[in-house]
C-alpha cells in the first residue's frame, strides 16, 4: 500500500513536470485564462448601454421634448442625431449607424392633451433579435414611468391595474452577475480538459506509454497519477478566478464556500475523466487535441453559459444531461446569487459524480485494452 | 523564364504533397465537413434566445371573474406555462427550488381596487439570476398585462387611456426569431474554428516530425511552402462553408436577402484570414500541443464572445471594444448578419471586407516574416 502510494506520487510529480517544464506550456496555462477572464468578464453581457438612437420629432410641443429628453438621458441610450425627414431613416438603420429611430408625429402633443393616446413609432434594427427585444423593454419602462407622471399631473385616471415587478437575487438585473460566475466553470473546464487530453497521447507518440505499462504500476495507479496534474491545475485556476469574481468583479457571494468546492471538485474530476478518455482513445497528440476541441465546443455552447437550456429542443436538452458544465453552472450561480445550501444543490452534485465515475473507469479500462 | 518554370514545378509539387496528405489523413476532411455539419446542427437547434414555455406561478388569493380574465390571458399566451397556486408562500418556495421562473400575484383586494379605479397592484417576482431571460420574461408579462388592460377597459365601455403608446416596427426580422441572427453568427464562429484547426497544426507537425528540415534542404522557397499548404486547405474550408450556408438556407430557413456572390466572395476572404491565423499559430508554436492550445483560446472563445455574434459590441466598455477589432470573426459576423437579413448594404460590406483584407495581409505577412528557412 505504501509502495503504491509512492509509485502514484512519483508518477504525479513526473506528469506535473511534463506539463510545467516547458516554458511555453507554462505561459499558456497562466496568461490566456487571465486575459480571457478580464476581456470576457467585461465583454460578455447582454445589458445594453449607449444605444445610438436618432430622433425624428415632428411635434414641437413641450410634452414630446420631455419624453425625448427622458429617453436620451437614460444611460441605455445616447442621442445620435435629430432627423427632419422620413427619407433619412432607412440609411441610418441599414448601415447600423443607429439601432433605433423614434418617430413622434405632428399630432403627438395635441393627442396627448385631448386625452387620446399619442403614438410613438419605434423603428428597430432587428438584425440582433435579442437586442431588439431588450430595447423595447427599456423603452417601455421609460414610457410607463412617463405615462404615470403625466396622468398624475394632468388629472387623467391611472391605469386600472399596475405591475410591480421585483426581480429576486439580482434586483437590477445585472447580466454580469450571471456571466462572471459562469466564467469560473468555463475556464476551469478548458484548462483541465486540455492538460489531461494530451497526457497519454504524448507518451504514446514518444513510445513511453508502453514502458509505463510494464512497470509494477497497476492501471488504477496510472490513472490516479495521470489525473493529478489536471485536478491540481484546474482547482488552482478555478479558485483564482473565483477570487477575482468576488473581489474584482464584485459579484455578491451569498452561499457557502464548502458547497461550492464540493461542486468544483466533482466537476473537475469529471473533466479529468473526459480528458483522459479522449487521451487514451487518441493515438497522436493531434487527435487528442481534436478530441478535446470536439468535446469543449459543444460543452460550452450547450451548457447554459450564454443561452438557456430551457430554450433548447427536447432532444438537445437530453443531450446536455451528460455535460458536467451544465450542472456546475447552476451550482456556481446558485451559491453566488441565490445563497443555495448544499441540500438544494444535491440534484446537481450527483450527476457530476456519476459522470466522473463512468469516465474515469472507462479511461482506466482503455489504458489496458488499447495495448493490443 | 526558366526560373518561372522551376517555381511552378516546385509549387505544383508542394500542393500535390499537401493534397495527398489531406486525402490520406481523414481527420482534415472530418474537420472541414463533419465538424461544421455537426456543430451547426447542434447549435442551430440548441442555441436560442427565444424564451418559450416560461413557467409562471399564478397566485390568486380570491378568485372571481376579473382574476379569471387576467389569468386566462396567460393561459392563451404562447410564451407561458401557467401553474396555479393558492398562496404566495407555496409559490415562493417553488421559485426558490427552480420549479417556476416567475410569480404573478393577485392579492385578495384585486377586484375591489380594480372596480374603484384605484390602480390595483399586481405583484410580479422573477428569478433574476439570468438577467437577460428575466428581462425578456418581464417584457412578456408586461405584454400580457397591456393586452388584458385594453380588453378590460373596452369591456367596461371605456377608451383605453394610455397617454403614450409605443408602436415598435422591427426591421429585417419582424417575428424576432433569434435563429435568424444566431445561425449566420454561428457560421462565422464555426468557420473560424475550422480554418484555424485545419492549418494550425500542419507546420508544427512538420517541425515535430523533423520533415521540416527535409523540406529546407530542397530549393523550395518559404512562401512556396506557405502557398502550397494554404491552397488545399482553402478548397476544403470553402467546401465546409458552402455546406454551412446550404444548411442555414434550407434546414434553418434563414432568409438570404443579399447576393450569393457577395456572400461567396466575403467568405473566401474570411477563409484566407482564418487559415492565415492557423498557419501563423503553427509557425510560431512549433509543437502541436502549444499550437492546438493557442488555436483554441485564440479562435473559438474570442469568436464566440467578442464577435458580436451574441453580445452587442457597442455596449462593451471602451478597452474591450478596441480589442474586438483584432477578432476577424467580428467583421465576418457583421457581413453575414447583414447579407442574410438585410441585403446588399454596401457601406457595411465594403468596410468590413476591407478590414478582413487588411487582416489577411497582416497574418500572411507575419507568417512570411516568422517562417524563415533556418534551424534554431
Amino acid at each position: 500500500m505504501k509502495q503504491a502510494l509512492r509509485r502514484i506520487l512519483a508518477l504525479a510529480v513526473k506528469e506535473l513536470l511534463a506539463v510545467l517544464k516547458d516554458r511555453k506550456s507554462r505561459i499558456i496555462l497562466v496568461v490566456p485564462p487571465l486575459l480571457q477572464l478580464f476581456v470576457f468578464g467585461y465583454a460578455a453581457s447582454f445589458d445594453l448601454n449607449d444605444i445610438p438612437v436618432a430622433i425624428y420629432n415632428e411635434d414641437r410641443g413641450a410634452a414630446s421634448r420631455e419624453l425625448v429628453a427622458r429617453i436620451v438621458g437614460s444611460p441605455h441610450f445616447h442621442l445620435h442625431s435629430h432627423l427632419d425627414q422620413d427619407g433619412q431613416v432607412a440609411a441610418l438603420i441599414d448601415t447600423r449607424e443607429v439601432l433605433i429611430v423614434l418617430h413622434l408625429g405632428e399630432r403627438f402633443s395635441s393627442a396627448l392633451y385631448s386625452g387620446d393616446t399619442a403614438p410613438v413609432q419605434v423603428i428597430i434594427d432587428g438584425r440582433n433579435s435579442n437586442t431588439a427585444l431588450l430595447v423595447q423593454g427599456y423603452l417601455r419602462d421609460i414610457v410607463t414611468e412617463f405615462n404615470l407622471q403625466w396622468s398624475r399631473r394632468n388629472g387623467r385616471p391611472p391605469p386600472l391595474a399596475m405591475l410591480q415587478v421585483r426581480p429576486w437575487f439580482n434586483s437590477n438585473l445585472v447580466s454580469r452577475w450571471f456571466i462572471v460566475p459562469g466564467i469560473v466553470g468555463l475556464l476551469a473546464l478548458v484548462v483541465t480538459t486540455i492538460v489531461t487530453a494530451l497526457s497519454v497521447a504524448r507518451e504514446r507518440e514518444a513510445g513511453t506509454f508502453d514502458q509505463l505499462l510494464v512497470t509494477p504500476m497497476r492501471p488504477v495507479e496510472i490513472l490516479i497519477g495521470k489525473s493529478f496534474p489536471g485536478l491540481l491545475i484546474g482547482l488552482l485556476q478555478g479558485s483564482f478566478i473565483l477570487l477575482m469574481a468576488v473581489y474584482w468583479f464584485e459579484v455578491p457571494f451569498r452561499g457557502s464556500l464548502g458547497g461550492l468546492y464540493i461542486g468544483m471538485i466533482l466537476f473537475i474530476l469529471s473533466a479529468v475523466g473526459i480528458g483522459l478518455m479522449i487521451s487514451s482513445l487518441a493515438v497522436t497528440q493531434q487527435q487528442g487535441m481534436l478530441g478535446a476541441f470536439l468535446f469543449l465546443v459543444p460543452a460550452v455552447i450547450l451548457s447554459g453559459f450564454a443561452t438557456p437550456i430551457a430554450n433548447m429542443p427536447e432532444a438537445v436538452q437530453w443531450l446536455t444531461c451528460i455535460n458536467p458544465l451544465r450542472y456546475f453552472l447552476v451550482i456556481l450561480r446558485g451559491v453566488f446569487l441565490e445563497g443555495s445550501s448544499s441540500a438544494i444543490l444535491l440534484p446537481y452534485y450527483w450527476p457530476m459524480g456519476v459522470i466522473a465515475l463512468v469516465t474515469l473507469s472507462l479511461a482506466g479500462w482503455m489504458f489496458r485494452h488499447r495495448m493490443n | 523564364m526558366k526560373q518561372g518554370a522551376a517555381m511552378r514545378m516546385r509549387l505544383r509539387g508542394m500542393i500535390r504533397k499537401e493534397s495527398l496528405q489531406v486525402l490520406r489523413d481523414p481527420s482534415s476532411i472530418a474537420i472541414a465537413f463533419v465538424m461544421p455539419l455537426v456543430l451547426l446542427l447542434l447549435f442551430g437547434y440548441g442555441v436560442s434566445l427565444d424564451a418559450r414555455y416560461v413557467r409562471i406561478a399564478l397566485v390568486v388569493e380570491q378568485a372571481d371573474a376579473n382574476t379569471a380574465g387576467f389569468t386566462g390571458a396567460f393561459a392563451h399566451s404562447d410564451y407561458f406555462v401557467p401553474q396555479l397556486y393558492n398562496n404566495i408562500q407555496q409559490a415562493e418556495q417553488a421559485l426558490m427550488e427552480h420549479r417556476v421562473d416567475g410569480i404573478v400575484w393577485l392579492r385578495n383586494d384585486f377586484s375591489a381596487r380594480l372596480l374603484t379605479g384605484g390602480a390595483a397592484p399586481i405583484g410580479v417576482f422573477v428569478n433574476g439570476v439570468d438577467a437577460n431571460q428575466s428581462r425578456i420574461t418581464k417584457g412578456y408579462i408586461q405584454g400580457v398585462w397591456q393586452v388584458w388592460l385594453a380588453g378590460y377597459a373596452r369591456e367596461q365601455g371605456q377608451e383605453p387611456a394610455e397617454p403614450v403608446a409605443l408602436e415598435p416596427r422591427v426591421w429585417f426580422n419582424a417575428a424576432l426569431r433569434s435563429r435568424d441572427f444566431l445561425v449566420p453568427g454561428l457560421i462565422a464562429v464555426i468557420m473560424t474554428l475550422t480554418g484555424a484547426m485545419l492549418t494550425s497544426m500542419v507546420v508544427a507537425r512538420e517541425w515535430e516530425r523533423g520533415t521540416m528540415e527535409a523540406l529546407m534542404v530542397t530549393p523550395i522557397r518559404i512562401w512556396e511552402i506557405t502557398l502550397g499548404k494554404l491552397l488545399p486547405y482553402f478548397v476544403l474550408g470553402m467546401g465546409g462553408m458552402l455546406l454551412s450556408v446550404a444548411m442555414a438556407l434550407w434546414l434553418f430557413e434563414v432568409p438570404l436577402r443579399g447576393s450569393f456572390w457577395l456572400l461567396a466572395g466575403s467568405s473566401a476572404l474570411f477563409m484566407l484570414v482564418a487559415l492565415g491565423m492557423g498557419l501563423l499559430i503553427s509557425t510560431v508554436a512549433r509543437s502541436q500541443f502549444v499550437a492546438g492550445q493557442i488555436a483554441l483560446v485564440a479562435t473559438f472563445l474570442p469568436a464566440f464572445i467578442l464577435s458580436g455574434f451574441i453580445f452587442q459590441i457597442g455596449s462593451m466598455p471602451e478597452p474591450v471594444r478596441v480589442i474586438t477589432h483584432i477578432v476577424p470573426a467580428r467583421y465576418f459576423v457583421a457581413i453575414l448578419q447583414t447579407l442574410f437579413m438585410a441585403g446588399d448594404i454596401w457601406p457595411v460590406i465594403a468596410a468590413n471586407s476591407a478590414a478582413l483584407f487588411v487582416m489577411m495581409l497582416l497574418f500572411l505577412g507575419l507568417v512570411r516574416r516568422k517562417a524563415r528557412k533556418r534551424l534554431d
